[in-house]
């Protein structure tokens, strides 16, 4: 059939229409977004009317892939890591339901938090919740697993999670493929209690969960994606997850390594293969993309059978992601000669465009601010996080999705005045409703900046579950109508709008004070797209 | 056949639409291609830049390994110098001479191609100026794209044909535009090396 040349992201969405999918769930973050991106504009699945429109956060979109699944149908969440948060209540719990219809949950992690918080591991999710995980190398892998993941997951009617990261799902390269499977019929699960997590059902579910945990050891130790490669020197074995098996090949042109190689795609760990290479060698090197998920586990707590070598003791730097030059240093090899950096190079750090809304609104804020000092405004997840960056220095904090409102609430009652809080409105629809219920509940002294720019600006424009619907929903949650202010944050508005925020910071209660302005980028796209 | 590219600039400045039109002629040229690129946080005006491998023997790595690039193509003066650790000894830099100045403490044009110059080669071509005087001041990256040619290992046919691909949907006049610029950048290199 046709090669296409994919991201790494498109080849699982493309994988999953090929396998049979019939509904799409998630919500955008780098660096997962383009897979649900890819689903949205592929004609196919607009004539199959896959379901593929983004949920109001991770743990929604989750939950709404497993209803489908339910019904019988294949389905695919994806998020980024630190969705993977959000989301672990129905994630964790689905592990005991498991699945009706095959569920593959697509997480990007993004190590060196290019575009995050953190660089939390997903596979570590995995193992807690005791399911199987797919780790391709390449975006061929990321094509093909999709449909090994919907054999597993319908075999043992569980979710079988894909873990990609940022490397490998934002790099373009030829897949080939298969043979179009057709998407299942609706089906309710034949046992109709196998979502029922009462005590007692939940009880018998997760003694048959830990019971198939050695067939789930088995499908590992014959799945394509895990491989043994032999090699003459003894002295080190190496087993590579993932995409850090392209930087080992990298760095051995034409095959040429010498060592053993254990070339890990699916988890649980295959014992016996993992057996082999550490009978078989004198020290054990582990080249993981992300946290020393295998390098733990091998060594133990005391650690004091092996040589294991890895991120614990330094052979790879602790944190970061992989690179063929971190490889290459683990592996003893000579450093490839290159340059420095000349001193005249000056950092370029990312900002708000210029004629963005956000930076007219914290002019405002700042204005009304400066009698107050700095150190009062709780902000979070978006473009307008860069609001920290001179010359704005508007905000304080940024933790996760709703924290802004949630961390201004705890600080006033603590006494401080004024507490701020800065969220967008995709973040709002995200986690800012509940945390402003709290608010409204305890008539809390605050101020709800929602930066309404009618769209998810940081993750490439897409729909905001929340447009047209912002003062509706916090008229909903209770606040008082007359302390819900609209702003429009242009200069020549700044003098009425640090007004605005003047007499609302001196409101003895929750007031919203919503900034209204496209999205610079928002008309051009929305132009084009229709 | 082995062109390990890093293409830098500054978000919005256009190199994806570069690393398109060669991994399309890459791929009509029957070569295994990665490209990996930025995307999220970086894209609001920070450096951003996309590794480009192409080969006759299948790639493995998505980077491009530190000293290993044989071409730099950069859109921007300092985003050029911000690589020359992936650039390897005998390679190439292509680079625009037009400063893109978004930050307060942008260094001396003058002393950035100066470091530039100290390279044996080296094109620097003044792109913006280039499409300005076609009359197609947005299609400064296509010029740059141009001026990259005698570097690529590639058929300019199949790259001419790869613009055509990705700016088809914008329609004809585009795309001449676009091929005017190629033109204008192939021509400066081929008369400067």
């Amino acid at each position: 059939m046709e090669k296409l040349l994919l991201l790494g992201d498109e080849a699982v969405a493309q994988g999953a229409l090929d396998a049979g999918l019939s509904g799409a769930y998630g919500y955008p973050g780098t660096p997962s977004t383009e897979i649900v991106e890819y689903i949205q504009r592929n004609p196919e699945a607009a004539e199959r009317d896959v379901h593929r429109t983004w949920s109001a956060n991770e743990k929604t979109a989750m939950e709404e892939a497993l209803g489908m699944s339910y019904a019988g149908k294949r389905t695919l969440v994806t998020m980024k890591h630190v969705g993977l948060n959000v989301a672990a209540d129905p994630y964790m719990n689905s592990a005991l339901t498991g699945a009706n219809g095959g569920v593959i949950v697509a997480v990007a992690d993004d190590p060196s938090m290019h575009s995050s918080q953190n660089e939390q591991d997903s596979r570590f999710y995995g193992k807690f919740a005791m399911l199987p995980i797919l780790e391709p190398a390449n975006q061929q892998e990321a094509y093909d697993m999709p449909r090994l993941a919907y054999q597993i997951s319908e075999r043992y009617h569980i979710p079988v999670m894909i873990r990609l990261t940022t490397r490998l799902a934002h790099s373009r390269a030829g897949v080939k493929r298969q043979k179009i499977l057709p998407e299942n019929k609706l089906h309710k699960p034949e046992d109709p209690n196998q979502f029922m997590l009462l005590p007692a059902f939940a009880r018998k579910k997760y003694r048959h969960h830990l019971a198939i945990q050695e067939d789930l050891e088995q499908e590992s130790e014959k799945s394509p994606f895990n491989l043994y490669q032999t090699g003459k020197d003894k002295s080190l074995g190496i087993i590579a997850c993932g995409l850090a098996y392209n930087y080992l090949m990298e760095n051995y042109p034409d095959n040429t390594c010498p060592y053993p190689i254990l070339k890990i795609g699916q988890y649980p760990l295959p014992r016996k293969m993992v057996e082999k290479i550490v009978n078989e060698c004198d020290e054990i090197l582990v080249l993981e993309e992300g946290m020393p998920l295998i390098e733990e586990l091998l060594k133990g707590f005391l650690a004091h059978h092996l040589k294991i070598k890895g991120r614990l003791d330094n052979t790879i730097s602790r944190d970061g992601e992989l690179t063929p030059a971190s490889v290459r240093q683990a592996l003893g090899l000579a450093k490839l000669a290159s340059r420095d950096i000349p001193e005249v190079v000056a950092g370029r750090p990312p900002a708000l465009c210029v004629g963005c809304p956000h930076a007219d609104t914290y002019k405002a804020l700042n204005s009304a601010m400066a009698k107050y000092g700095s150190g009062h405004v709780f902000s979070d997840i978006g473009c307008y996080t860069l609001g920290f960056l001179p010359p704005h220095r508007a905000i304080n904090t940024c933790v996760d999705m709703g924290a802004s409102i949630s961390m201004a609430i705890g600080a006033a009652d603590a006494g401080l005045f004024p507490a701020i809080a800065v969220i967008g409105d995709s973040t709002f629809g995200h986690s800012g409703i509940t945390p402003l219920l709290d608010a409204v509940v305890k008539k809390a002294n605050i101020v709800v900046t929602i930066l309404d720019n009618d769209t998810t600006a940081m993750t490439g424009m897409q729909d905001s579950q929340v447009e047209g619907k912002v003062e509706k929903i916090c008229i909903g949650l209770g606040v008082e109508p007359d302390h819900i202010r609209v702003i429009t944050p242009l200069s020549r508005n700044h003098d009425e709008n640090s007004k605005v925020f003047e007499e609302e910071i001196l409101f003895q209660g929750v007031s919203v004070i919503v900034a209204r302005r496209p999205c610079i980028h928002v008309y051009s796209k929305k132009t084009n797209r229709s | 056949m082995k062109k390990d590219i890093i293409l830098a600039g500054v978000g919005g400045q256009g190199i994806l639409s570069i690393a398109a039109i060669i991994g399309y002629a890459a791929v009509e040229t029957g070569l295994h291609l990665k490209q990996a690129e930025v995307h999220g946080m970086s894209q609001r005006g920070g450096d951003v830049q996309s590794h480009l491998r192409l080969s006759d023997k299948p790639i493995f790595s998505d980077l491009v390994p530190l000293g290993a690039a044989d071409l730099i193509l950069a859109v921007e003066p300092l985003e050029a110098l911000r690589y020359w650790p992936y650039l390897n000894s005998d390679g190439w830099v292509v680079v625009n001479s037009t400063p893109f100045k978004n930050i307060p403490d942008y260094p001396e044009t003058e002393s950035i191609l100066a470091e530039i110059a100290k390279l044996p080669n080296h094109i620097i071509i003044d792109a913006d100026k280039t499409a300005k005087e076609l009359e197609t001041p947005r299609s400064m990256n296509m010029v740059m794209l141009g001026a990259a040619i005698p570097f690529l290992g590639l058929d300019y046919e199949k790259l001419k044909a790869g613009t055509a691909f990705i700016f088809g949907r914008k329609g004809e006049k585009v795309v001449e535009m676009n091929l005017k610029a190629i033109a204008a950048g192939y021509e400066f290199s081929e008369n400067e090396r």
